[in-house]
This record gives C-alpha cells, sequence and structure tokens, in this order.
C-alpha cells in the first residue's frame, strides 16, 4: 500500500497540504496509509528546503508549497501505478 | 494619475453620501478610510499573491540553494543571497528547513544569514505594495538600505566565526535526495494557470482577515485619534524616536501585510515615515515565533548576534528614511 507522508510542524500551510492530500485520496479513490510527520528531526531527514512537504513512498515530491488535489492525485496514480 | 481614485469615490459615496457623515466628524474620515484602505489593499493583494504563486512555482528554495552552491567568487554569493531573498516568499515555519538545507549544502554561515534577513525584509509587500503606498521614492530607499543590511550582517556574522554556535549535530551533510516528480511532467498551460489562482486565493483569503483588523485599527487611528497626541509621543525627532519604535515592534506580531494601514494612519498623523517604518518591519521581522524555532539549531549567542545585526539593521533603515526624506521636497 502506499504511504503519503505530510511534513510539516502544525502551522496552517502544513494543515491545508493534508486536507489537499486527504481530498487527492478521497478523489483519486487510491488506498494510501496516510501519516503526518511534525518532529522538526524527522521532518530534516528528508532534506527539504521549507514546509509543509509532501513524500510518497519515501519520495519527496513537493515543498515549499500546497499542491492542489488534482496535482497529488495525479503524484498518487504515478506511484500506484509503479508499484 | 490616482489608479485608486475611484475606490475614493466609492468610500466618499458610501460614509459621505450614503450614510450622511460628515467628512471632518471621527466616524466619518475612519469609515472613510476603512472602506478605501482595505478595498485598496484586498485588489493589491490579490494581483500580488497571483505574482508570489508563479514566482514560488519556478523559484523554489531547492533552486535558490542551488544557485548559491555553484562555484563563483563568494563576495557575488552575498549579493546574490540577498537578491534571492528578497525574490523568494519566505515563512518562518521554513526557517529552520532553510537554515539546515543552506548549511549541509556547503553554503556559508554569513550567506545564509543574510539571505534569512532579506527574506523577511525586503519581501513581496515591501516591493509591490509600498509603490502604490508610499511612492517610489521610498520604495527603492527601503528596498536598497534594506539589501544593504542583509549583505553587510551576513558579512559581519561570517567574520566572527561563530560557526561552533550552530548545533551540528542537526546538520546531516548528506547528498541530496533528489526533489522529484515536483515539475515532473508541465501540466497544461489552463491547469497551470487555475492552479496559480487557486494558490493565490488560498494566501488571499488567509491573510484578509489580518488586513481588515489591521485597516480597523488604522481607522481608529485615522479617525479618532488627535493628531496633537500621535504627534507628541511617536513623531518627536529626538534620536530615541527610531529605536523606541523598534522596540515596541519586537513583543508584536503581524502579517507584513496587515500591519501597513496601521502604520498608513501613523505615518497620516505625522509620525515621520522612517520611524514609521521600523516599527513596522520590527513587528514584521522580530518575531518572537521565529526566534524560538531559530533557537533549535542555534544557540543563544548566534541567535542574539542574528537579533542584534536585524535591529540594528532596521534602526538605519529607519534613521535613514527619516533623514533622507526630510530632504525631498
Amino acid at each position: 500500500m502506499l504511504t503519503v507522508k505530510v511534513l510539516g510542524t502544525g502551522c496552517p500551510n502544513c494543515k491545508k497540504l493534508e486536507a489537499a492530500a486527504r481530498e487527492a485520496l478521497e478523489q483519486s479513490g487510491i488506498q494510501a496509509e496516510l501519516i503526518k510527520v511534525t518532529d522538526m528531526v524527522d521532518i530534516m531527514a528528508y532534506d527539504i528546503l521549507s514546509t509543509p512537504g509532501l513524500v510518497l513512498n519515501e519520495k519527496v515530491v513537493s515543498s515549499g508549497r500546497i499542491p492542489s488535489p488534482q496535482e497529488i492525485a495525479g503524484w498518487l496514480t504515478e506511484a500506484a501505478s509503479a508499484n | 494619475m490616482d489608479l485608486f481614485a475611484p475606490l475614493q469615490w466609492l468610500a466618499d459615496l458610501v460614509s459621505y453620501s450614503l450614510l450622511g457623515l460628515a467628512p471632518d466628524s471621527y466616524l466619518g474620515a475612519a469609515l472613510n478610510f476603512f472602506i478605501y484602505d482595505s478595498l485598496k489593499i484586498g485588489l493589491l493583494l490579490v494581483a500580488i499573491n497571483l505574482l508570489m504563486a508563479v514566482v514560488r512555482y519556478y523559484l523554489p528554495l531547492e533552486k535558490a540553494r542551488d544557485i548559491l552552491t555553484r562555484p563563483r567568487w563568494q563576495g557575488v554569493n552575498y549579493l546574490v543571497a540577498a537578491l534571492l531573498g528578497v525574490v523568494t516568499p519566505f515563512c518562518s515555519c521554513s526557517s529552520i528547513p532553510l537554515f539546515i538545507g543552506f548549511l549541509s549544502a556547503g553554503i556559508p554561515l554569513g550567506i545564509t544569514f543574510t539571505f534569512l534577513i532579506s527574506s523577511p525584509l525586503v519581501n513581496e509587500a515591501s516591493l509591490y505594495l509600498f509603490p502604490a503606498l508610499f511612492g517610489f521614492k521610498v520604495t527603492l530607499l527601503y528596498n536598497l538600505i534594506g539589501i544593504v543590511v542583509a549583505i553587510l550582517g551576513g558579512l559581519l556574522i561570517q567574520s566572527l566565526g561563530v560557526e561552533r554556535f550552530v548545533r551540528t549535530e542537526l546538520l546531516t551533510f548528506r547528498s541530496r535526495k533528489d526533489v522529484e516528480g515536483e515539475h515532473g511532467s508541465a501540466p497544461p498551460l489552463r491547469q497551470l494557470l487555475a492552479y496559480f489562482w487557486q494558490d493565490a486565493m488560498t494566501i488571499t483569503r488567509q491573510v484578509f482577515p489580518y488586513v481588515l483588523l489591521g485597516v480597523g485599527l488604522g481607522a481608529v487611528i485615522h479617525g479618532f485619534v488627535p493628531a496633537s497626541l500621535a504627534e507628541r509621543f511617536l513623531s518627536s525627532r529626538e534620536w530615541w524616536a527610531v529605536p523606541l519604535a523598534t522596540l515596541l515592534g519586537v513583543p508584536f506580531y503581524a502579517n507584513s501585510v496587515g500591519v501597513i494601514p496601521v502604520m498608513e494612519a501613523l505615518v497620516g498623523k505625522g509620525v515621520p515615515l522612517g520611524t514609521g517604518l521600523a516599527f513596522m518591519t520590527a513587528i514584521v521581522t522580530l518575531s518572537l515565533p521565529e526566534m524560538l524555532i531559530l533557537k533549535k539549531v542555534m544557540r543563544w549567542q548566534l541567535l542574539a548576534l542574528f537579533i542584534a545585526v536585524t535591529t540594528v539593521g532596521i534602526m538605519l533603515i529607519g534613521y535613514g528614511l527619516n533623514a533622507l526624506t526630510t530632504r525631498m521636497p
């Protein structure tokens, strides 16, 4: 199953990214495990320069901005079909 | 040509004609200011956020880091870092990842600080809102002094060799993982435009309540605070007016756009422009939450140095602008 991680310390942008990710999951109907990573040290392990960040199956797909649910759904589909 | 004349007309219409308030009454002046300013800033906000959405998409921080790690004479990088700080949008929540990421990539401490100083100091509000609100001369002066402060601050920090105050245990110094898939296949233009609009409006919706708050406060100052009061306490040309204004800004944090109408109103009441801008800049850049965040990656000595440099820089902006604007016709 896909793992989707939302990297963020809890600021409003991070919550928005989580909402967008959830919407993308609903829209695409793909099964995935959504994890929120809020500890700074854990976030830094992904080498992003700006929160919020989105990680799909341990691969950073976006950082520093909030992609639209459609964009996220696209990545989800790509990742799902790559399996 | 006053671009916002129609807005002023609308504000006059509502407060004076429709509601019948007298232009020189407290309530009339306050309401007029409120309508005019919230509409004006609201429109500017949407335009700016659209622009920043595009910038954020094409110039993510990763690109800024790549630009700064390319081999060139390090001295140039101070200027590049300051300019990049100007152009890239900044959220205090990015402070740590940015700080660690830059240092891990091998960017010297001083240059990282130049970026950290210029990012909040010279931002989209100071670049795009100021011309509409304070004119081009002030905008140019403010941003130039801001960039110079950032460069000098970074150079100073670099020369002091305070790397030992960075909590190096948090730096990873690993090879960068590629940020894949971010712009893997460029979305079709229409989708891209829709994304920019959505991104811009999300932020506008988030910020606008604070703008209204700021305009409300500004309107109260504009309409109700007698000029004599403001003049007596804040518009003093004593040397301590600027440092006082700077320090007053520290305990407050406000959105960089929301605080502008308050500043506008104060300046309208006779507070010198430099003093007002120092106050406003201190509110935006010296924020307690960001200091607490940064404390996790640097020891207090370095943090104190950073705060000191930024504070002195802000005061320089204040004095500089006061001195230069009084010579203007």
